[in-house]
């Protein structure tokens, strides 16, 4: 680094010595005077009066709210996808609110000239006849769709919700890099970034005078509710699932706005409309906000490989049934050579030049343009030209990736590559071994349309690359985010998602079938594992206490655990490992619906697990190993059970728990019963159901066939007990959709109800291992009935 | 010349299925100077619970089609009475190569049957070195571009091997002319990738052929199914031509055409999606017959 040090100003703290510019590049926190910006000076103070020790400690703070709030990103690697911790960078890009206006101006004029431009494109196509767009641009297009030229939104618009970026020149102007038309991601993370950072920096001041992010949520969810037809029908987020990259924003972003999270499975089309399939039946679906790409959106219309798509979904578009969030196609606007046209499209379309303008790009289709990007390619960046990847992105750091080269820009090649100006980015200072380092930003900014014209989300979302050069600026390329503050000179009024001024309660709408198909089984498999967990540590206990794996007893033991899968022989972290990976996958789809203390939690449980692998002993370490397991499942459980809503969602998981536990119950009893109290069964049973204390207070005698059926079967106050469990199903399943029609009972009840009968009036005695087996062919045919019901 | 047209196909599911929707393509359309739809009807069995029918980008007439209970068979039965037109003796007024690049670039246009649209790549068809050089080669003698056209079928027509069982429907085009066998499907898709290595604009051309040739002449390969051929645009003077490459011959009196596009995906005859069971088995039966 060629810089000098910013030793010019004597109250400089010491953290920002040696904070070295680089000339020709433009900074965030120094004017190019030199002088400290005016709308740094209170941060700076404030960090200023703060020793290292405690600056780490308040970086700490933010970082364990985001571990706690379970915030993650997917990072793709040649091996496999790895959740990764959220990369936030602690120091916030801080913007004066004056500038901030200017730049939204600048882009609410942008946003209206790109629906004016996708509009003609899915209409008259007038830009491409008059020869201010070439036509090879378009109709070579992946994101053109032709399915949906001559389809007028809905809506009446094709844009709701873009996102733009953008990026300081030299001159200290800024630039637009790219537009974000189709699903722009990263303003959930806008948010998460700011409930970090504000447990960074909680003292008032500053942070009095920052411009708050939920009003601008608001105006747009009110926006959405106020599209035709919206009203009396759902709208929801349509995602491409868990394996999504951004598929945690997704989920925080559904929960924070209050809508249901939508998979393409959930919808069904009916003529011409859409429809959501709930436990309750289908119901209509009026706005999708889309967070899936158009191609995947209907396989029988669009890419006919999706397997994540809705059939029929362009269909109900095509008879304007339904409002989309953005409307399929507007993702053409994000094609790089676009950047090309716009300037003089602006011209042409609004009258007047871009006030904003668009990083300079020349279209290698033309032969004037192809000659100026050959001439010129040390200092533009060459790519692609269809693609919609910012310029950095060009070239790529993947391995074997090689950045294209005035060679390479032939006649041929030439239509399908575009060279784009080398611009510097602006550095913004990011926190680096005790002290503020210059490192290269692009800030994402986001709008929606309301019935007020173009909201901005008023900060975004800052990417830092983790070296001087912009091409580091991808998180994946190990960048870093930061969150923007916008600072008025006076204090901002405090505002909340929820307009205390209108209140009005959120129906919350019927349970997505998915999504109560995710619950039952989260519920089915959490208690899989607790069950698991409590008859290995029951293994363990009698290792410890002296009994060898040769004995008799301990045969017996191990042959009724690999009935449940369970290997007596394997660690126990790795037997336990598929219940509770299973369950990790279910409620990974329906994260939505978690609260983040049960989503800890249940991390917790994970983490908890691969700590016990490596070196625990068989026996006794081992057994307290798993005694903690036991406590900390139990802890998951309370979390959902104590803190849940009764609505769908808890009886399904409910349901899910209590059939698990009846069956298991019936198992592990039907065992004991089956041999003689010699078997050491009998002892395991009652240490199963955690009843060993109840049974030598009622019964004081040695466990018997019947003191079991008695204690572990049909005792109704018993809560491990399976009649105990059979109820609970039934209390559940009256409350369920269509319980009873014209007095009739569901096909889940019509089982449960009998099976109940029949357990509360059974004499112990009567009990065997046969009629226990039979009893849990019942529970399989519940679990059937249940699903068909409700679940597909 | 005009045709009776009889076309059936059946699919049976493996397990009754329920929300079944599909999307067809098989009712002709008026085509100008080439074909006349006289009559034309699709019967559905067991009778969709809703029916649309609609035109989509390329013109092509399709049929919306959703079941709103569970169904285990459909059975879609065509018939049309179509009269083809003549095509006219053409003066080959067609330009070379590197002129038709620039006649396509000076289309100012996203009208259906813009070149811009067949220049590739298209979901089915991708760019294949292997085909890219085999065009080359076999069009080097060639003047202009139909010279070109029909240099490129008539040397895949000698090339390719007709065997109905060597591709299924999702063969790609790299594959079926590695194997140098397919279907009339395969022999198309390797057309269209061959002539848009040379930048020729191409697409897929999906019909019949009538079943029984006029008296003297062989039975044309495919006329006992649905058939498909190549369209290639050929500049402005010209425009679309439309070549059998299965049966090495630019098309003539006895192509009926149903659908016009980029490749196989945007014309299937039937698409569909089934959420829990697959197709077990399925029929298809054509009978083409001049009036």
């Amino acid at each position: 680094m060629t810089g000098r040090p910013r030793s010019r100003q004597a109250d400089l703290p010491p953290f920002l010595a040696g904070y070295g510019l680089q000339p020709g590049v433009a900074d965030e926190l120094f004017a190019a005077d030199g002088s400290l910006r005016a709308v740094w000076r209170p941060f700076i103070d404030q960090l200023s009066r703060l020793t290292p020790d405690e600056i780490a400690a308040h970086f700490a703070r933010g970082d364990r709210y985001l571990r706690d709030a379970g915030v993650f990103y997917r990072q793709y690697s040649a091996e496999a996808q790895q959740e990764r911790d959220w990369p936030l960078s602690h120091i916030p890009v801080i913007l004066h609110d004056a500038e901030w206006e200017a730049i939204c101006d600048g882009l609410a004029q942008r946003a209206d000239l790109l629906e004016r431009v996708v509009a003609d494109l899915y209409g008259p196509a007038q830009l491409v006849r008059d020869g201010h767009l070439p036509a090879d641009l378009v109709a070579g297009n992946p994101e053109w769709h032709r399915p949906l030229v001559g389809v007028a939104p809905a809506s009446g618009h094709f844009l709701h919700f873009i996102a733009f970026e953008i990026g300081r020149s030299p001159d200290g102007t800024w630039l637009v890099l790219g537009d974000r038309t189709q699903a722009p991601s990263g303003a959930g993370f806008a948010l998460e970034n700011r409930m970090a950072t504000a447990r960074i920096f909680p003292e008032p001041f500053p942070r009095t005078n920052i411009r708050r992010l939920a009003g601008f949520f608001r105006a747009f969810r009110d926006a959405m509710d106020a599209l035709p037809g919206a009203e009396g029908r759902r709208t929801g987020v349509l995602t491409p699932g868990p394996g999504n990259d951004t598929y945690f924003e997704h989920a925080y972003i559904a929960r924070y706005l209050g809508l249901p999270l939508l998979e393409g499975e959930d919808l069904i089309v009916s003529n011409g409309a859409v429809q959501v399939r709930t436990v309750s039946g289908p119901q209509p679906v009026g706005v999708l906000w889309r967070r899936l790409d158009a191609a995947y959106a209907d396989p029988l219309e669009l890419d006919e490989a999706s397997h994540i798509g809705t059939p029929g979904l362009v269909e109900a578009i095509r008879q304007s049934n339904v409002n989309m969030v953005n409307a399929l196609g507007s993702g053409v606007l994000e094609t790089r050579a676009f950047l090309a046209f716009l300037p003089k499209i602006a011209e042409v379309l609004l009258g007047a030049p871009l006030k904003i303008p668009n990083i300079a790009t020349w279209w290698c289709g033309q032969e004037a343009e192809r000659a100026h990007v050959r001439d010129n390619a040390a200092t533009m960046f060459i790519g692609e030209a269809l693609s919609s990847g910012l310029p950095f992105d060009i070239g790529g750091t993947g391995a074997g990736a090689r950045r294209l080269q005035a060679e390479d820009v032939t006649e041929a090649r030439g239509r399908r590559l575009v060279g784009q100006e080398a611009i510097t980015l602006s550095t913004t200072p990011a926190w680096v071994d005790d002290r503020l380092v210059p490192r290269p930003m692009s800030v994402r900014v986001f709008a929606a349309r309301t019935a007020q014209g173009w909201a901005f989300l008023p900060g975004g979302y800052a990417r830092i690359g983790h070296t001087g050069d912009a091409g580091a600026l991808s998180m994946q390329y190990g960048g870093s985010v930061a969150d923007v503050w916008i600072m008025r000179d006076a204090p901002v009024p405090r505002e909340t998602l929820l307009d205390r001024s209108s209140f009005r309660r959120e129906d919350v709408g019927a349970l997505p079938s998915r999504a109560a198909d995710n619950l039952y089984w989260l519920g089915r498999y959490v208690e899989r594992a607790e069950g698991a967990i409590r008859l290995l540590r029951a293994y363990h206990l009698r290792l410890a206490e002296g009994s060898g794996p040769g004995d008799a007893q301990m045969v017996a033991i191990g042959a009724l655990l690999s009935r449940v899968a369970l290997d007596v022989g394997q660690p126990a972290h790795l037997a336990l490992s598929p219940a509770l990976r299973a369950a990790h996958v279910c409620a990974g789809k329906v994260r939505d619906r978690f609260s983040v203390d049960g989503w800890a939690a249940l991390a917790d449980l994970t983490r908890h697990l691969e700590d016990m692998s490596g070196s625990t002993l068989a026996g006794d370490e081992t057994a307290r190993a798993l005694g903690i397991l036991l406590r900390k499942i139990t802890g998951f459980n309370g979390l959902v059970h104590e803190n849940m809503h009764r609505t769908s969602g808890w009886r399904f998981l409910t349901f899910g728990r209590a059939i698990e536990r009846a069956d298991n119950a019936a198992l592990v009893v039907a065992a004991a019963i089956g041999g003689d109290a010699a078997s050491g069964l009998h002892d395991l049973a009652l240490e199963y159901c955690d009843s060993r204390i109840t049974h030598q207070r009622r019964y004081r005698v040695d466990t018997t066939r019947e003191t079991l059926g008695d204690l572990l079967v049909l005792d109704a106050y018993n809560p491990r007990s399976v009649l105990f469990q059979i109820t609970a199903m039934r209390r559940i399943a009256e409350d369920l959709p269509g319980a009873r029609i014209d007095g009739r009972v569901s096909p889940v009840l019509a089982r449960l109800m009998p099976l109940e009968t029949e357990l509360a009036v059974a004499e112990p005695r009567a009990l065997s291992a046969e009629r226990l087996d039979a009893l849990r062919a019942t529970l399989a045919d519940i679990s059937d009935r249940l699903t068909a019901a409700y679940l597909i | 010349m005009r045709y009776s047209i009889r076309l059936t196909i059946g699919y049976r599911y493996g397990a009754p299925s329920d929300h079944v929707r599909n999307l067809v393509r098989l009712l002709p359309s008026d085509q100008a100077g080439r074909q006349r739809v006289l009559a034309r009807r699709l019967l559905v069995d067991p009778a969709p619970g809703e029916r649309r029918e609609a035109t989509d980008f390329f013109g092509n007439t399709m049929t919306a089609m959703a079941f709103h209970r569970a169904i285990d068979r459909v059975r879609l039965k065509l018939s049309a009475t179509v009269e083809r037109q003549a095509p006219a003796d053409v003066l080959d007024l067609s330009p070379g190569l590197r002129a038709l690049r620039g006649e396509v670039a000076d289309h100012r246009s996203l009208d259906a049957r813009a070149p811009h649209h067949f220049m590739g790549p298209s979901a089915r068809i991708d760019a294949d070195a292997g085909i890219a050089d085999f065009a080359t080669d076999v069009t080097a003698g060639a003047r202009t571009v139909r010279d070109a056209v029909g240099a490129l079928g008539r040397a895949l027509h000698e090339t390719m091997r007709f065997d109905a069982g060597a591709t299924d429907v999702h063969t790609r085009p790299g594959a079926a002319f590695a194997q140098r066998s397919g279907v009339c499907q395969d022999f198309s898709h390797v057309m269209i990738a061959g002539l848009r290595s040379l930048g020729i604009p191409a697409g897929y051309v999906s019909g019949f052929l009538r079943t029984l040739p006029p008296p003297g002449q062989p039975r044309l390969e495919g006329a006992d199914a649905m058939h498909a051929w190549v369209m290639a645009w050929c500049g402005t003077e010209t425009g679309w031509v439309e070549y059998d490459p299965t049966n090495a011959c630019f098309v003539g009196l006895d192509h009926i055409a149903v659908a016009y596009g980029r490749d196989y995906a945007d014309v299937a005859p039937v698409k569909g999606m089934l959420r829990s069971s697959g197709v077990q088995d399925s029929d298809h039966a054509v009978d083409v017959v001049p009036l």
